[in-house]
């Protein structure tokens, strides 16, 4: 991998750690980001980590912006002897799969699917060859899921699923957006899931609802008091089904201010989740429910 | 004293000049997008160049004061009127207690700033009292003014004289037909062929009715073609696809080939659409006064030419200031 470097205008270098999407790009992403955060370089004002890429935004009345690329091409050169292993925390997310409101909201926006016919799930399914709606659900929950970008609109984690390529589930997004999705929304697009911060526009295919809130921008909800955002870029997520009755409850300890969501840090070592990614993912898994 | 919002406007937000330091979450700068209209505003009332203000879009909102107050409205060409008697742009004039402020119709521009001595004193979040209305956060309620609304005012800490103004040269407004921007290629621009990118410069687009404070769309030139590829793995199919990136200010995005869209002060942080380039940061006020239907043509510098024009932005914001001293 060799780093393709453009600058943004005047106030950003773009860096392209890879075309496609891997862990391997996103943990050069993660370490040079961290790298230049820990430089505390003058001038700059943003670090941004993304899947494949990173950018950063900078004042060029304090760094000449020649003098930021060299810097920064210094420290993506550096990091490539960094062992890949981060401390970095697991999260389960409670998911109502096939849940009432965003069926609703797939009906609503049916002509701007591959599949008017069908619904996301069912259309998910089918073009990952899985023989129905239950196996994709169990395909998409069974292993863990990196957060590689927090973006798009406020505290919206991407996901990438932590399997081998071939095993990844792929799915289009909406032949046209839609203008409406539930806050909440667990979608997919691409090779990356997300779970939707806030209502709004979205083109991915829709799957489930948490009831689990990601962001407050009034710091109200007691997990989300210290940040307005739960999600950074290198946390772990497992999804866990959840039916009706128990997505109820959690929507009302939520209001009542009693939900208490399962984190627990971790450390991740790429080289060793390689090695066996299943047993792995068993492991991390393990670290969710030790008591 | 609070001022009462009679009627909001289309889109009357509370900015200032913004809440850097969290895109990394998604989290864009937001605050005025023309920022050089908005320090002048400022200035004309003595309040700090960054103090928040109303920004209103193609239409202002009617305002009820309840307490005496010195008000300057730059930016677009939005006439204020006190209790229906006209007042000009771009000059501080006092408001007594008990008048109401609105506004003729819009003859040029697209956002006026309306600001107010003592400032528009809304909780500062994140350090920034600008309203990112997609997230809910900040200014008032996190969201744009309605009818009903008390807007709460600081206290001014250094009163000035009314009647003050701008002279015209000092506005920085855009000029010109087409209005041009200037914008450095890069980013996926190898993605282009090279017909391609020279009609993307060489054709004039009009801004879409898609333009808000996310981002400015623009229609009217050719399609773009892209050089043939294999799909990146997690890019997606589409020739315009990439593998979700940042998206920086200003930079010009072309899903589908089609349609360019330039990201604002409220930018959708990331995604995966490719982009061409940048428009540089001198000319980002240029565009939040473009009215829809109007007519624009991309134009391709470079770094230094980037840097030059920066400076002489500086240096106009500079010669405002010391017009005023």
């Amino acid at each position: 991998m060799q780093t393709r470097f453009s600058f943004g205008g005047d106030e950003h270098i773009f860096a392209e750690v890879d075309e496609s999407m891997s862990l391997e790009a996103f943990f050069k992403s993660l370490f040079v980001t961290n790298a230049v955060r820990d430089a505390k370089i003058k001038g700059v004002t943003e670090i941004c980590p993304a899947n494949a890429s990173y950018q950063i935004k900078f004042d060029p009345d304090q760094i000449k912006p020649d003098d930021m690329l060299a810097e920064l091409k210094r420290l993506d050169s550096s990091t490539e002897k960094s062992e890949p292993v981060i401390k970095t925390r697991i999260i389960e997310i409670p998911v109502l799969y096939n849940d009432p409101w965003t069926h609703e909201t797939l009906m609503r926006f049916r002509e701007r699917h591959q599949d008017p016919d069908g619904t996301d799930l069912e259309y998910a399914a089918r073009i990952n060859n899985l023989d129905s709606v239950d196996a994709f659900v169990k395909a998409h929950s069974s292993a863990p899921w990196f957060v590689s970008m927090v973006g798009f609109v406020a505290g919206l984690p991407f996901l990438y699923q932590m399997v081998e390529r071939k095993r990844q589930l792929q799915a289009p997004k909406y032949l046209r957006p839609r203008t409406d999705t539930p806050r909440l929304t667990v979608g997919h697009g691409g090779c990356f899931s997300c779970i939707y911060s806030v209502r709004g526009a979205g083109g991915y295919q829709m799957f489930g609802i948490t009831p689990m809130p990601i962001y407050d921008p009034n710091q109200k909800i007691s997990y989300l008091r210290d940040f307005m955002c739960l999600f950074r870029p290198g946390d772990i997520v497992k999804w866990k089904p959840i039916d009706r009755a128990a997505y109820d409850a959690a929507v009302e300890d939520v209001d009542a201010g009693r939900f208490v969501p399962v984190i627990r840090d971790v450390s991740f070592s790429l080289t060793e989740f390689n090695n066996d990614i299943d047993a792995y993912n068993r492991k991390l898994e393990g670290v969710l429910h030790a008591h | 004293m609070p001022i009462k919002v009679l009627k909001p406007g289309l889109a009357t937000t509370v900015q200032d000049l913004g809440r850097p330091g969290y895109y990394h979450i998604g989290i864009p700068l937001s605050g005025g997008m023309d920022r050089h209209a908005l320090a002048a505003a400022n200035l004309l009332v003595g309040n700090e160049e960054g103090a928040a203000v109303l920004e209103a879009v193609f239409m202002g909102p009617e305002l009820e004061f309840t307490d005496d107050a010195l008000v300057a409205v730059t930016g677009a060409e939005l006439p204020p009127k006190l209790d229906g008697a006209p007042r000009e742009t771009w000059t501080g004039f006092k408001v007594k207690r008990g008048q109401k402020l609105s506004f003729d119709f819009l003859k040029q521009g697209a956002r006026a700033y309306i600001a107010i001595a003592g400032g528009i004193d809304v909780p500062v979040v994140l350090g920034s009292r600008s309203t990112y209305a997609l997230g809910a956060l900040g200014g008032f309620k996190g969201r744009k003014i309605e009818a009903g609304d008390e807007l709460p005012i600081g206290t001014s800490a250094a009163p000035v004289k009314e009647g003050r103004s701008i002279a015209k040269e000092l506005r920085g407004m855009p000029a010109g037909k087409p209005t041009e921007l200037r914008a450095m290629p890069g980013l996926y621009w190898h993605r282009l062929t090279e017909t391609a990118g020279s009609g993307f410069f060489s054709d004039t687009w009009k801004v879409a009715p898609e333009a808000d404070r996310i981002g400015y769309r623009f229609k009217g030139g050719k399609p773009l073609e892209f050089v043939p590829r294999e799909p990146p793995f997690g890019a997606g199919s589409d020739p315009s696809n990439i593998t979700d990136a940042c998206y920086p200010y200003g930079s010009i995005q072309v899903p589908g080939g089609t349609e360019p869209i330039v990201l604002h002060r409220d930018a959708v942080s990331g995604g995966g659409y490719f982009m061409v380039g940048t428009v540089i940061a001198a000319d980002m006020d240029l565009i939040g006064q473009l009215q829809p239907n109007t007519p624009v043509k991309f134009v391709k510098v470079g770094m230094e030419q980037a840097l030059a024009a920066r400076h002489d932005r500086a240096g106009l914001l500079a010669r405002l200031r010391s017009s005023l001293a």
